[in-house]
């Protein structure tokens, strides 16, 4: 029992931001539903980079970790590296792609 | 606290950035610019977060040289990375980066759970936990992808009753997660990663190379989920936005790619090609016989055509024939001959793979036209010239229902009056099956490296 109200308490106490996210879902869906297949791939290698957004969090995680706490502070370091990874090469991958569909004439 | 508001200020465009960067991506006017839009939005919320970000207890953040060392070895190596794959290597290279982020999310709740575990309410764990499970699920099946199509690891593995392995498995996470919430303690989370890695490893094993894109979209989406979980713990908008949005439009697009194969997202996570039904397929065996030709052929027949469709496939690419085809093409047109590319949904690794490996090529835009368009055309072609391209024209998608691919909606080349096929040999498709429309009585064989084989072709055709 003691449960499940916790559960309720924390559903009342972030209703705003699950709205953002109830609301996110059905942006995400409308935002790709006219793609065309040639777009797929650099459209997914896109979606690919903005999830990196993750690395907010190790920045954060790593921002706060108090001296001499060597788990967070080489955990965060890691995290802060491979975030930085997905996020650059994402978005470097995904422009790669897309330079190749210039209009020639 | 003005701080903060700046912060929410820079999240909230940087949240919009997203999406309108998102919409872009989607045409192929704006794509280039979407991406440079978002990266630009992303920008501005880390740099927001690392000097405006506040702690509950209002502390700034810290450990600088730690955050910008990380930084700058992430982007050096990302940047250099991305900068000199190969374009045929692209889709293990998304894999490779949709890991990291996995990665970076798994370690992200690891250090958290050791932090707050004994403090924080039971939602913040179970929060925890979610961003736990998925980010590393997301990690090993993304590395067991990337392993697959960079063809370090070749064979497709599947367990005896891999089923009901992955669902005890499953069983197994759900109640050690239940378990850790109950009684926190960090041997318990250990366990939990364990199974959770083991798990995305069975996920990604049986997997067949065709099916391999929806399988990187689905892990793309669980990354997305990932770090939604982790804007959550935090309070975190941006995190928040951006991981939904991924995880929605990444499931979408994975249901696209499934439909534009004809199967259902379960069929291709439970079922695997060449399992048990490639065994009916080949009782069937040929029809007709084989018949092969030259490039000295076929380059007459061409001359002399007024329509020609290329059907290029993954082949193309291995064979680095993506150049070469285009000086082809720009032959033919120069005598006259109307010259397309049919794209069939899936050619290449990733759908719109081609499109990309032909533009790299300077072949124009405007003439690469997907399967719906150009499928009534074939019966008024005259030569439909195949390269590198298999299942995508296998008439047993159409007429066999013992077929493995059967209601794959395919190109409709066997219609054309001639068709060849550059082939390397006789060896199966990428779903192991027969093809059919090789035993048929339009269709020539030419066999060879695919570069090769155009090279003599072009050649051919200055000597006419």
């Amino acid at each position: 029992m003691e449960i499940i109200n916790s559960v309720i308490t924390f559903f009342g106490e972030n209703i705003q931001i699950i709205y953002i996210l109830i609301l996110s879902i059905f942006v995400g869906i409308e935002v790709i539903s006219k793609v065309p297949s040639a777009l797929h791939t650099p459209l997914m290698s896109g979606a690919n980079a903005i999830h990196g957004v993750v690395v907010i969090g190790a920045i954060i995680v790593m921002g706060h970790a108090e001296e001499g706490n060597w788990l967070a502070i080489i955990l965060g370091f890691l995290a802060v590296i491979l975030g930085t990874l997905n996020v650059v090469g994402g978005f470097v991958v995904t422009d790669r792609m897309l330079e190749m569909f210039k209009k020639k004439k | 606290m003005q701080n903060q508001y700046w912060l929410y200020l820079i999240y909230l465009l940087a949240s919009v950035s997203f999406i309108v960067g998102l919409k872009m991506l989607s045409g192929p006017k704006t794509a280039r610019k979407g991406n440079f839009l978002a990266a630009g939005g992303m920008a501005l919320a880390i740099l927001g977060t690392i000097f405006l970000h506040q702690n509950e207890e209002g502390h700034l953040i810290g450990n600088y040289g730690w955050i910008f060392g990380g930084i700058a070895i992430g982007t050096v190596v990302g940047w250099l990375s991305a900068k000199k794959v190969q374009m045929t290597d692209m889709p293990q290279m998304v894999s490779l980066f949709n890991g990291m982020g996995g990665a970076c999310a798994g370690l992200i709740s690891i250090v958290e759970y050791k932090h707050l575990h004994d403090t924080a309410s039971t939602g913040a764990v179970i929060t925890i936990l979610l961003g736990l499970i998925i980010g590393s699920v997301s990690f090993s099946g993304s590395i067991i992808a990337y392993l697959k199509l960079q063809e370090i690891m070749k064979k497709t593995f599947r367990l005896p009753a891999q089923n009901i392995f992955t669902i005890v498995l499953l069983l197994m996470i759900l109640g050690m997660l239940v378990m850790t919430i109950m009684m926190p303690a960090m041997f318990h989370l250990y366990i939990l990663l364990i199974l959770s890695l083991a798990y995305g490893v069975l996920f990604v094993l049986p997997i067949g190379g065709a099916d391999m894109p929806v399988v990187i979209s689905l892990l793309n989406s669980f990354t997305g989920l990932a770090a939604a979980f982790g804007g959550f713990l935090y309070d975190n908008q941006v995190m928040l936005t951006g991981g939904i949005l991924v995880g929605s439009a990444g499931t979408l697009l994975t249901i696209l790619m499934c439909n534009a194969m004809n199967r259902s997202l379960m069929n291709v996570i439970f079922g695997s090609f060449g399992g048990g039904n490639a065994a009916a397929v080949g009782d069937d065996g040929f029809v007709g016989t084989i018949k092969s030709t030259t490039p000295s052929d076929v380059a007459i027949l061409m001359k002399y055509a007024q329509n020609v469709v290329i059907v290029p496939g993954y082949g193309l690419a291995v064979a680095q024939a993506q150049h070469v085809i285009h000086e082809l093409e720009e032959l033919l047109e120069k005598e006259g001959v109307n010259v397309r590319y049919a794209i069939h949904p899936v050619a290449g690794r990733m759908p719109g793979h081609m499109n990309v490996l032909l533009a790299e090529s300077n072949v124009s835009y405007d003439k690469l036209v997907e399967m719906e368009q150009i499928n009534d055309d074939f019966s008024k072609t005259d030569v439909v010239f195949v390269v590198g391209a298999n299942d995508v024209v296998n008439p047993a998608a159409r007429n066999n229902p013992a077929s493995p691919i059967y209601g794959m909606p395919i190109l409709n080349a066997d219609k054309a009056k001639t068709v060849i096929v550059s082939k390397r040999s006789m060896g199966k498709g990428y779903a192991g099956i027969e093809n059919e429309l090789f035993g048929y009585d339009n269709c020539l064989m030419l066999f060879g490296d695919a570069k090769a084989s155009i090279g003599k072709l072009v050649a051919e055709l200055k000597e006419l």
